[in-house]
């Protein structure tokens, strides 16, 4: 992963501005950069959406296509994760250096949509063991700037909420072959339900407390972190922790209880966002890559 | 806690009014310099149709007959005397390597640092033996550029008291254009931080010390934790020197000041909202002018 050399003073810097509860750029333990959030970005998927935290920069594509439901679930779609690390935000991604990267970050998004209710997947079958939409979530790596599990975790969300999936009916004639029908009307078409999706928030241990939404630096200073996944209601639907150091359970309690926390005040100000970009309509401008 | 998504928005042309018309003759990629075919070929232009034209966008020089275009968005490039702020990378036979923000990583060599305890001495095996103990990879020092090699890499002292090792505070780096040069890069500033602005765009703000340390050479670092107080003045020039940054201000004592005082009324972590930023930078920019004017 991109990362930072600091000496140790500054680590020793760090770690004391932690404990006292200020940090470098004056947050407190338990606040986030300002995100920023664009969906509609790009206009050859079914939904994109572009976020910014801090010198951190995503960019999720989700594009559906048609094809056949896993064996072991025929009545359900599917949604496939893939991580792009670009050498723009960091040199050593070039040629094969961000696969070991992208991979761990789309097993954990694969582990967090593992269950029933992060999203509906039976809205996304056409047929039962025949037809229904995969769902492919690109994700590109534009600016590694700490914390990107978030970052992409909420542009996951935000894209989904973007995605518009064309509506199709099964046509049936009377010798039993059945037929696709595409819906005339662009705008006729299906949207995921998203109240489910579950946002990552990353607990960094240092010293003896944690921090949400590390920056290189601060990550330079952790030993371990706790992934926790968590859904607007305060569901956790999934746990990982990163690094290489120890946690003692008190403190991996102690750190899902504000993952709970943060993790709610996350999905709401997202979904005030999302719900006022899409009431904004034709009329907001669109800022997009040369803002 | 507090968690704010918003929209972003889109960046505003820069209000050039406020500033006083300085005679820079600035020019962007293609911007024809002089049509007279009298004048010598520099960096940074070319020749087409016995045009001079800029292939960079920055401000024209001229020296005599030679006209060279000073890019404003570059890399650092050195020149004898500049103070840098750099980032130790790796120990090698007899020198160090340090990272300035130049193209090609600057050196330090060991007979170019004080040793500890300020002895004079020739640098024997066991200095160099020692190396990693003065200085190791990641380190952060302050140096005095002594010497520009033909390819432009730099040559690093730090034969003062005043150079050497930076013990505990605040990094920022800003485009090295950005910063000003003046007599002097150390300041104390009077709100109660001290700061170096390194030419090379490096800044490093540290609580200012209660009395020098002179007999470590600048080697032993304290590690006692920094009070509340100056940790909240780190913080606050820290996020002014960014705001001052993002809206492409110069930095120098006075402007720092002014955009602090700037931002006294406003938190500290509210100073890294963009409409904040450009409100303290504008009043700071007032200032500045009243100033001047």
């Amino acid at each position: 992963m991109a990362w930072v050399r600091l000496s140790e003073a500054e680590k020793v810097y760090i770690a004391h501005g932690v404990q006292e509860d200020l940090r470098q750029d004056g947050r407190s333990c338990e606040d986030y950069r300002c995100i920023e959030v664009e969906t509609d970005v790009v206009s050859n998927t079914s939904g994109s959406a572009r976020v910014k935290l801090g010198h951190t920069d995503i960019l999720v594509g989700i594009k559906a296509e048609m094809g056949t439901p896993k064996l072991e679930r025929p009545h359900e779609g599917c949604v496939e994760f893939f991580v792009d690390c670009s050498a723009n935000a960091a040199p050593e991604f070039e040629g094969r250096g961000g696969e070991e990267l992208g991979t761990e970050i789309a097993n954990t998004l694969y582990r967090m949509f593992n269950n029933e209710s992060s999203l509906d997947l039976k809205a996304l079958c056409i047929s039962q063991a025949e037809h229904c939409w995969i769902l492919y979530v690109d994700v590109l790596l534009l600016e590694c700037g700490g914390n990107l599990f978030d970052a992409i975790s909420i542009g996951v969300k935000a894209a989904l909420f973007n995605t518009r999936i064309p509506k199709v009916r099964i046509l049936e004639d009377e010798e039993g072959s059945k037929e696709i029908e595409l819906s005339d009307d662009p705008y006729d078409c299906i949207r995921l339900n998203v109240e489910n999706v579950p946002c990552i928030i990353t607990l960094s241990k240092i010293g003896h407390r944690h921090v949400v939404d590390a920056t290189l630096q601060e990550e330079a200073c952790t030993l371990a972190s706790l992934l926790v996944s968590v859904t607007s209601k305060g569901l956790l639907t999934g746990m990982k922790k990163v690094g290489k150091g120890s946690l003692d359970p008190e403190s991996i309690f102690e750190m899902i209880e504000t993952g709970k926390r943060v993790g709610k005040a996350v999905h709401v100000s997202l979904q005030e966002i999302l719900n006022k970009e899409e009431s904004l309509g034709k009329q907001r401008q669109k800022v997009g890559f040369l803002g | 806690m507090a968690v704010e998504v918003r929209l972003p928005a889109a960046r505003k042309r820069g209000s050039e009014v406020l500033l006083p018309e300085t005679n820079r003759h600035l020019v962007a990629p293609g911007d024809t310099i002089t049509t007279d075919t009298g004048f010598m070929r520099g960096h940074g232009t070319y020749m087409e149709d016995e045009k001079l034209l800029a292939s960079v966008a920055g401000t024209v020089e001229r020296v005599n007959k030679l006209i060279c275009v000073r890019a404003l968005k570059t890399r650092y490039n050195g020149e004898v005397g500049d103070i840098v702020v750099g980032r130790i990378t790796e120990v090698q036979q007899r020198r160090w390597k340090v990272e300035t923000n130049s193209r090609l990583d600057s050196v330090l060599l060991l007979s170019s640092v004080n040793l500890p305890g300020g002895e004079l001495r020739r640098r024997s095996v066991e200095d160099e033996l020692a190396m990693r103990d003065y200085l190791q990879e990641g380190d952060l020092i302050s140096a005095e550029v002594q010497a520009v090699f033909s390819d432009g890499a730099l040559s690093l002292h730090t034969r003062s008291l005043k150079y050497g090792k930076l013990g505990q505070g605040v990094l920022v780096q800003v485009s090295p254009s950005l910063v000003k040069r003046r007599k002097t890069h150390f300041h104390n500033l009077p709100c109660g931080a001290s700061i170096i602005l390194g030419n090379n765009g490096f800044i490093w703000i540290f609580p200012t010390p209660e009395q020098r340390e002179e007999e470590a050479g600048g080697f032993i670092m304290n590690l006692e934790p920094v009070s509340l107080p100056d940790r909240e003045v780190i913080s606050r020039l820290r996020n002014c020197l960014l705001a001052l940054s993002t809206h492409k201000m110069m930095l120098y004592d006075t402007s720092i000041l002014y955009c602090y005082e700037a931002s006294l009324p406003h938190q500290i972590k509210d100073l890294l909202k963009s409409e904040v930023m450009e409100e303290i930078v504008m009043e700071t920019r007032q200032r500045l002018v009243e100033q001047e004017g």
